[in-house]
């Protein structure tokens, strides 16, 4: 009975459809990717500079932890590039090195690791570490001053901070595919609105995120928006240009959609995409702050588990 | 037919997984007997004290009842002639004890003819006596249940994993067998109401099985028997509770067969239909002796086995990986899938991301995303008191869907197991 052949034993079922953490990772990365270009060609080796660090710093962040924890080495799986990478295209392309690996420190070891690493981080990290951020160095993520060396062939002007300070007038003179096209400044890779779109439909289509929350927070912010124009078409713009300036488009397609900080049902991810456009024109236009989507984006964050319980009735539950 | 199913480029769409479909028209399957012995897995219980009735040496004959321990109901079939070599323990999955009877085939088959008293005056009890081991394992114990009152029969036609296409090979070709099964179930248990599943639309030439016809839904899992309650008899399944407490009862068309085969002939039916499923995908449907060692199939058909390849007894989905070839063929096994080292699915210890992909799978809209962390951090009762656990009908699509891996089946199903067990020992301290 030597000859005997060991089999190995498993649970049913022996057919797996393939999908990989890894592969949701990598295809995230794809789909940013004509957002981050774009950012490349016109804010030039600066902004692939703070990308590259980025990118580099979460990845290297995420071994330290894996190494200190004693804990396997989940860099391959990708979600740490992914937050390095998303975490860049949110800064002004002349972000100093230090505050880029600060950031990226927040991300990783706050935002994700110290939670439990990937799938119990409650917030979305990179939402996180923006926040803190535009908390500590308000200077940092004011894009107008950030930016203001650069020669570019159109306006290097913060729509988003011109629609606060000065309301409609502020943007009159944007054209709106312009915006959609990525002339204009901001965050490295959140500016390119047709990029974006295409990088989420992809994403929506190969099944890697949810288009409940991606349309219901487009929806949010234009409804609210179009609410506030109506009422005071001066001091607040058009739903138009708020969809196409600041982090609308990254936030809905890119952060608001974070598999662990988001729900799974279908009538709650409605409600959180919703809410979370709605937050963001709130904090726009009534609130302190520039951009709203970061923030928006951790309150809904909060809510999800929340939210989570409208949940369809189990067959023959028994209540 | 792909080795694995892959998820589709759009991953968006929930995928739809067919069922197996057999031509109208079916080959006669080979027949494989065993080569030198048959191994026979006796029901084991806990209590017993019996004296034993067979021992190591005993000749028996094939067709001969063979129960172990004079206090215990259980027993097997004797599918070959010889002498019983040994009698040891065996533990199936989760536990379930057996004790393996071993048969070395002698050269003269005997046939045992003690059945053939029954058959003239058709009885509960007589088919009780003989006829549990028969091949698809009627579940003829449950109407001498007095907890259990049956008013309904339902014979599924469909085979409730994929690729599998034994019950409707039988439905196709034995549809004889069948309507004589349907009489003497009819005879024997007074019950009048007898539902027959089969697969798809065409429900034409049943007519004279005097049998209420419905068909099943052909993607996976429709035929899963709490999904055939709900969708085909609209009765919905208290979370808990099985299909018998609501008083309908569950064969497979092969036992409906085997039953109405034994009465016609007065010889209980030995053979099982299987479908042999290779590591290319490719389906075979064979007829095998029941207790017949695997090794013996295959080598009849040049499967090769190698080093960490599984050998499942069921379909992909739902089967049971068995650890040896010589490993027998059981009253219930429909199907036995023999898949490559490099394709089969394995599982991580990966963190659930909280993607939802496996609650938008869920057949019975189960939270699945949050059960796990429940069923991984051992938290049985929460599990079922707040994630529906009993409400779990077993389809594995949770797991085949899983970015991470997670063996979420394998956790529902400890998680029935340990509960059941917790249950148990409560009830024998009380």
């Amino acid at each position: 009975m030597l000859e005997k052949k060991k089999l190995i034993v498993s649970h049913a079922p022996f057919w797996h459809s393939g999908s990989r953490v890894t592969e949701r990772s990598y295809h995230t990365i794809f789909a940013a990717l004509p957002g981050v270009l774009l950012g490349f060609y016109y804010f030039r080796m600066p902004a692939i500079g703070v990308v590259c660090l980025s990118v580099a710093t979460a990845i290297l962040w995420e071994l330290v932890i894996n190494l200190v924890s004693r804990r396997p080495i989940t860099i391959g799986d990708g979600n740490a590039a992914v937050i390095g990478l998303l975490f860049g295209m949110l800064l002004p392309a002349t972000m100093p090195w230090w505050a880029v690996i600060t950031g990226t420190f927040i991300a990783i070891v706050v935002g994700k690791q110290i939670f439990g690493g990937i799938g119990s981080n409650a917030f979305n990290p990179v939402a996180l570490a923006v926040a803190i951020m535009m908390v500590s160095w308000k200077d940092l993520f004011d894009f107008d001053g950030m930016l203001l060396n650069y020669d570019l062939d159109f306006a290097t002007v913060y729509p988003i901070a011109a629609a606060k300070y000065f309301g409609t007038e502020g943007v009159i003179s944007f054209n709106l595919w312009d915006l959609f096209m990525g002339r204009q400044i901001g965050g490295i890779g959140a500016t390119f609105g047709l990029g974006l779109v295409v990088g989420g439909v992809y994403l929506i289509l190969r099944g890697f995120i949810r288009w409940e929350i991606s349309l219901s927070f487009l929806a949010g912010v234009y409804i609210t928006a179009f609410v506030f124009h109506l009422f005071d078409p001066i001091r607040f713009i058009s739903p138009a240009y708020q969809l196409l300036t600041g982090y609308t488009l990254i936030g809905a397609f890119f952060l608001a959609t974070e598999d662990s900080s988001s729900p799974v049902n279908v009538i709650p991810m409605l409600i959180y995409g919703a809410a979370g456009g709605v937050m963001t024109v709130l904090i726009r236009n009534a609130g302190a702050y520039v951009d709203g989507v970061i923030l928006a984006i951790l309150v809904i964050n909060l809510i999800h588990p929340l939210l989570d319980k409208i949940r369809p009735k189990a067959l023959g539950k028994v209540v | 037919m792909l080795p694995m199913l892959q998820k589709s480029f759009f991953g968006w769409i929930r995928p739809r997984i067919e069922y197996e479909i057999l031509p109208a028209r079916l080959p006669e399957p080979d027949h494989i007997a065993a080569s030198k012995t048959v191994r026979l897995y006796h029901p084991k219980s806990d209590k017993k004290n019996g004296s034993p009735l067979f021992r190591v040496g005993d000749k028996v004959n094939t067709g001969q009842k063979i129960s172990l321990f004079t206090d215990d109901p259980a027993y097997v079939i004797a599918t070959a002639t010889g002498r019983i070599t040994s009698i040891s323990p065996f533990t199936g999955d989760f536990g379930k004890s057996y004790l393996a009877v071993t048969i070395n085939i002698a050269e003269t088959e005997v046939l045992d003819n003690e059945f053939e008293a029954v058959i003239q005056n058709p009885t509960l009890e007589g088919a009780l006596d003989f006829l549990a081991f028969v091949p698809g394992k009627p579940p003829l114990s449950i109407f001498s249940d007095p907890q259990h009152d049956i008013k309904t029969i339902v014979i599924n036609g469909v085979d409730n994993d994929l690729l599998v296409g034994t019950n409707q090979y039988i439905i196709k070709s034995k549809l004889n067998a069948v309507k004589r099964g349907i009489q003497i179930l009819k005879a024997i248990t007074g019950i009048e109401n007898i539902v027959l599943t089969v697969a798809g639309e065409s429900l034409q030439g049943y007519g004279h099985l005097g049998v209420e016809v419905k068909s099943v839904d052909t993607a996976y899992p429709s035929a899963i028997p709490r999904l055939i309650m709900k969708n085909v008899l609209g009765q919905i399944v208290p979370a808990g509770q099985r299909c018998e407490d609501l008083g309908v009862c569950f064969f497979s068309a092969e036992a409906v067969a085997a039953i109405g085969a034994a009465f016609d002939n007065g010889r209980i039916p030995i053979t099982k239909a299987i479908t042999l499923i290779k590591k290319d995908g490719s389906q075979k449907l064979i007829n095998a002796t029941i207790g017949t060692p695997i090794e013996d199939i295959f080598a009849t058909y040049g499967v090769t086995v190698n080093e960490k390849d599984r050998i499942i007894f069921g379909g992909p989905m739902r089967g049971s990986a068995v650890y040896s070839l010589e490993h027998p063929v059981q009253p219930d096994t429909d199907a036995i899938m023999v898949l490559d080292q490099s394709q089969a699915a394995y599982a991580s210890d990966y963190p659930c991301i909280n993607c939802g992909e496996c609650a938008r799978t869920c057949p019975v809209k189960i939270q699945v995303n949050l059960l796990v962390r429940f069923l991984e951090a051992g938290q049985y009762e929460e599990a079922a008191d707040y994630y529906d656990l009993y409400s779990c009908v077993e389809c594995g699509l949770c797991s085949f869907v899983c970015v991470s891996k997670i063996p979420i089946f394998q956790y529902i199903k400890l998680g029935k197991y340990e509960l059941e067990r917790a249950k148990t020992a409560e009830g024998s301290n009380a």
